[in-house]
């Protein structure tokens, strides 16, 4: 179980530069308490988790998934299987960019055949990501379940989708941007609500939430 | 921006090393149940084979099949091209079927250069003549990358028929973009005219540079291509350039024995040496789907190539 999330070019600079016009909603405490939260409710609701596996979405949905997975197990005291998806191969928009790097699929060795997979991302918005995951997983076995949980859910779905387990509800504008920054990836826990960067001429008319978190702009 | 994979020389350090990361994680595709993957759905690759070829052909076909791309073959024997039909003419069919690529093998060096004026996709060159044969490349840095980590300082020896040799002078460049010190090891009448151009070494001493190298590549004696006498006898070639048991005992530890197939055992290479666990013969078939998987995503698989280079008029 060593899915590594891969270092995703934190570049200090430009962040900071971004930051400028963006309010922290979520601080290091408020992240820590709604996973803390999650991970509670994911035992009261799978009576133990005796056959959960944590599935996080790259790339800071790993992240996540790999922090659940240690409140688990200090709760329940037993280590709980996590790994990580990436669902660039099935994404709906692979046609309207080029061609990306891909991100690390990495399943526990137990697999995903007959236990309850939770899938892990950072922010819910389109639906379209977990779209994505699911048809992914349906190409790596056969969960006997699958639930969602979500550090931020920004509201604007476009498709069928809830969370089971929700971190924060915040509803947003279209023309703003949710990031999510975590220590492992980007040096400091908070989730930042801020204006359209500027450039950004998506309107009405959004891709989905990617992985990467620079796309969780309304671009 | 309409892009090709014609030449090794085409992928920047940046290219390479995105195929060959992409390719690591296609990798994983052929350990599962369902090996196939949504991401080229709906779209044409087109294998056009001039030449005869067993492993370079299916490669292309599991790569594509495994990107849920549909997959046409077309081979010269039952085709027009046995009834006179010019190169043009297929390309202009194809244009026809809108090919979203074509992976093209030629015997005549320029082949895929010419077809990607003529045609709207990407080409990718499967081998023209004595030229290039890009993702052989790939694929064998993708298994020296496997084995033994990062190329860069590398050394990698080439030994054999340089001069008939398209996956020499493809790994001469690609290893060289990604910083491996090659040598070329041959008869010097096997070694092209200009090979003091190429960005590489030449000695013909194999026994001398054997305990240097991490890698050994033996190249096949390409009998068919040679209408003249490039050594006295296949046995006296065997003895100063080929790869027994004697001499891979001389070979450091970690090093490794590569062959991009087909083997002529006991010319170039010894049946055991081919049959060790240094050999990376089987390895490399399996590695070539994936290396081209990677080179099809990358290509086909957004809304325009991600590598690759434009061919002018």
């Amino acid at each position: 179980m060593n899915a590594a999330s891969r270092p995703v070019q934190p570049a200090e600079a430009r962040d900071a530069e971004r930051d400028a016009g963006h309010k922290a909603v979520l601080e290091a405490p408020d992240i820590r308490r709604a996973l803390t939260r999650i991970a509670h409710e994911i035992l009261e609701r799978t009576k133990g988790g005796a056959d959960v596996v944590l599935l996080g979405i790259q790339t800071r949905g790993v992240t996540l998934a790999r922090r659940l997975a240690a409140r688990l197990e200090e709760v329940e005291g037993r280590p709980v299987p996590w790994g990580s998806l990436d669902v660039t191969m099935y994404r709906d928009d692979l046609r309207m960019r080029p061609a990306r790097a891909l991100g690390r699929t990495d399943l526990p060795p137990e697999g995903v055949d007959d236990r309850i997979v939770v899938l892990v991302d950072d922010v819910l918005f389109s639906g379209r990501t977990v779209r994505a995951a699911l048809d992914a997983l349906n190409d790596l076995g056969r969960p006997r379940a699958v639930q969602l949980a979500i550090l931020v859910d920004r509201g604007h779905r476009e498709l069928p989708i809830r969370a089971d387990y929700v971190g924060k509800n915040l509803p947003t504008s279209m023309r703003e941007t949710v990031r999510v920054l975590l220590a492992e990836n980007d040096e400091r826990d908070a989730v930042l609500l801020g204006p359209a960067a500027p450039g950004d001429t998506r309107g009405g008319a959004p891709d989905g939430e990617a992985s990467h978190s620079d796309r969780k702009s309304a671009q | 921006m309409k892009r090709h994979l014609i030449s090794a020389a085409d992928l920047t350090r940046d290219d390479a090393l995105l195929v060959l990361d992409t390719a690591e994680e296609l990798a994983q595709v052929a350990d599962r149940s369902i090996k196939k993957l949504p991401t080229l759905r709906g779209r044409t690759v087109v294998n056009l084979f001039f030449e005869d070829s067993t492993r370079t052909r299916i490669s292309f076909e599991a790569a594509a099949k495994r990107l849920s791309a549909d997959v046409i073959n077309f081979s010269v024997k039952g085709s027009s091209v046995s009834k006179g039909e010019s190169l043009k003419d297929t390309a202009l069919t194809l244009e026809a079927m809108g090919a979203d690529g074509v992976v093209i093998r030629h015997s005549a060096s320029g082949a895929p250069h010419r077809l990607a004026n003529w045609v709207r996709g990407s080409v990718i060159n499967a081998g023209d003549g004595t030229h290039e044969h890009p993702t052989q490349a790939l694929l064998d840095a993708f298994t020296m990358r496997r084995r033994l980590g990062d190329l860069a300082g590398r050394k990698v020896t080439i030994v054999g028929d340089v001069l008939h040799s398209r996956v020499a002078r493809s790994n001469v460049l690609l290893l060289h973009t990604l910083g491996a010190d090659v040598t070329l090891v041959a008869p010097p009448t096997l070694l092209p005219v200009a090979v003091d151009t190429w960005p590489c070494s030449v000695s013909y001493d194999l026994d001398a540079v054997l305990p240097k190298s991490d890698v050994v590549m033996m190249l096949r004696v390409q009998r068919e291509r040679m209408n003249a006498a490039y050594f006295p006898t296949v046995r006296e070639y065997s003895r100063r350039y080929g790869l027994d048991a004697d001499r891979v005992a001389r070979l450091a530890d970690h090093a490794i024995v590569m062959h991009p197939g087909p083997m002529n055992r006991g010319v170039e290479i010894a049946a055991e040496v081919a049959d060790s666990p240094r050999s990376t013969i089987v390895e490399q078939v399996a590695n070539g789907v994936s290396a081209r998987m990677a080179v099809l995503y990358l290509l086909l698989g957004g809304s325009e190539p991600a590598i690759g280079k434009e061919v002018s008029h």
